[in-house]
């Protein structure tokens, strides 16, 4: 079974979102996103700088079976990418929570509040 | 619910992730396909492949039979147990399926791919029409591969003194019948190694004692990504009923003297031949981080237009490589579109790694 974290809100395009003390949000992918993916080998992250929205594509994962999409959870502006990831991908596999890909400056925190919650996402994941 | 082969609850119990593969219930991985892939080019590692048809051909027309059904010559098979990789063809020099044949003391072996059973049974079964040939489906019986470069030392091991010593004597693409086992020197992996034919009701004990040794289970994945860096094609994916060998990478198999044997497909492919300026299957390697897919657009400035066919990441090479159906006048250098951007590709020979060595 995968593991899901309660103290992370989550988007049904199976990202975390972590809201930081600093008022930042962190975001990567789930486990059980990578569980689905397989052995991740490539990721093509945001720009810093860049401004997305809610939904709005905001990379690749590239797996040996597939890429995949990955979207902001929230909206925001990107002020850090985890650049360690380009030599390391395989941290995704085993540590997708501490292997996170962006963090962002959120427009709006209450968006975060709209993402799932460990049950919300448990449901969510059982069904897909 | 998909086939099952007599290995379903072993792979579920080594925690197999399993997917649909041509009708059957096969693992995909048995945790990461990328260590799988390691394992069998540094050691060795043990696949089900019991999923591939296996067909006993009989009869006394069985040798000029298969000399029309398949491309290559089986005259070149000398002695029983010996094997040879051949296209099997439709009239117009399309791949119906690429198959082995092993000579036997009765007849010939054929193994044929799994989700082309249906198919290649009619066609064999059409084409015999008026030679004296049996066509027998071995449903009875399973597959192993073991493969890797100790996968010999290891199966050895596990099997009885006479059966290690023919093990150990045979030479690559050689074959020996033991009692209802039959043992060859083949696979679909670039390194040395074993297929094994066994009746299916031996094949769970068997895969069981070779894993308790601890020979690593492989999956589908790994032997994906295996045969592409050996450059050895896929059925449905590198080549099918639509192309023919000549522009698949596949000239090597095709057994053009003597002159007056009329295989089927012969005259097509001539007529290919003749024409000239072929497309052709080639390997490409990106030097950049990404991967490439089948079906993305390989462009060659000045020259055309191309596909990739099957794409993956290397996990020898540590970057993507793909075989590719590009224009005949392609250079060493092309470019492929991945998500509307246009990256630079290396066009290098369709084998990348063989025997643990990168050859590109």
């Amino acid at each position: 079974m995968s593991d899901i974290r309660a103290d992370l809100r989550y988007a049904a395009s199976h990202e975390w979102a972590r809201l930081e003390a600093d008022g930042t949000v962190t975001v990567g992918i789930s486990d059980h996103a990578q569980e689905a993916l397989g052995d991740v080998v490539f990721i093509e992250l945001p720009d810093v700088g860049a401004q997305l929205a809610a939904g709005q594509e905001a990379g690749v994962v590239e797996s040996v079976k597939a890429a995949s999409d990955i979207y902001a959870p929230v909206g925001g502006e990107v002020i850090a990418v985890n650049t360690g990831l380009a030599d390391g991908p395989e941290g995704v596999n085993s540590d997708p929570y501490g292997s996170w890909f962006f963090k962002l400056q959120p427009s709006d925190v209450s968006e975060l509040d709209k993402l799932l919650d460990a049950d919300g996402y448990r449901a969510a994941a059982d069904e897909a | 619910m998909g086939k099952r082969t007599p290995l379903y609850d072993q792979h579920l119990a080594l925690g197999a992730k399993m997917v649909d593969f041509g009708g059957w219930d096969m693992p995909l991985h048995y945790g990461s396909q990328v260590e799988e892939h390691h394992q069998v080019r540094r050691d060795c590692g043990v696949f089900d492949v019991s999923h591939m048809t296996v067909v006993d051909l009989s009869g006394s027309d069985a040798k000029v039979f298969l000399q029309m059904l398949l491309a290559n010559d089986v005259a070149r098979l000398a002695s029983p147990g010996k094997a040879l990789y051949s296209a099997m063809l439709n009239e117009r020099g399309g791949v119906v399926d690429d198959l082995i044949v092993y000579l036997t003391e009765d007849g010939y072996c054929l193994v044929v791919n799994a989700a082309t059973r249906d198919k290649d049974l009619a066609w064999m079964q059409q084409c015999s029409e008026g030679f004296d040939v049996e066509l027998r489906e071995r449903a009875d019986l399973g597959m192993l591969a073991v493969q890797g470069p100790q996968a010999r030392a290891r199966t050895c091991e596990q099997v009885n003194h006479v059966r290690a010593e023919l093990i150990r004597a045979l030479k690559p693409f050689q074959g020996f019948a033991d009692g209802d086992w039959f043992i060859a020197r083949t696979g679909y992996t670039g390194e040395d190694g074993l297929e094994i034919i066994l009746p299916q009701d031996q094949v769970a004990g068997f895969f069981s004692e070779l894993v308790g040794a601890g020979i690593s289970p492989i999956g589908l994945g790994a032997r994906d990504t295996l045969r592409l860096e050996a450059g050895m094609n896929l059925y449905g994916q590198d080549m099918d009923d639509s192309t023919s060998p000549l522009i698949s990478n596949m000239a090597w198999t095709l057994a053009w003297e003597p002159a007056e044997r009329q295989f089927m497909g012969r005259a097509a492919l001539e007529a290919q031949r003749a024409q000239g300026a072929l497309p052709r299957l080639v390997g490409l390697v990106l030097e950049e981080r990404g991967v490439l897919r089948a079906h993305q657009v390989v462009r060659v400035v000045g020259v055309g237009d191309g596909e990739i066919t099957s794409g993956s990441y290397s996990p020898t090479l540590g970057k993507s490589i793909a075989l590719a159906r590009v224009p005949a006048a392609t250079g060493v250098r092309a470019e492929v579109e991945i998500r509307g951007k246009w990256y630079p590709v290396r066009v290098v020979q369709p084998t990348f790694v063989r025997h643990g060595k990168v050859l590109i």
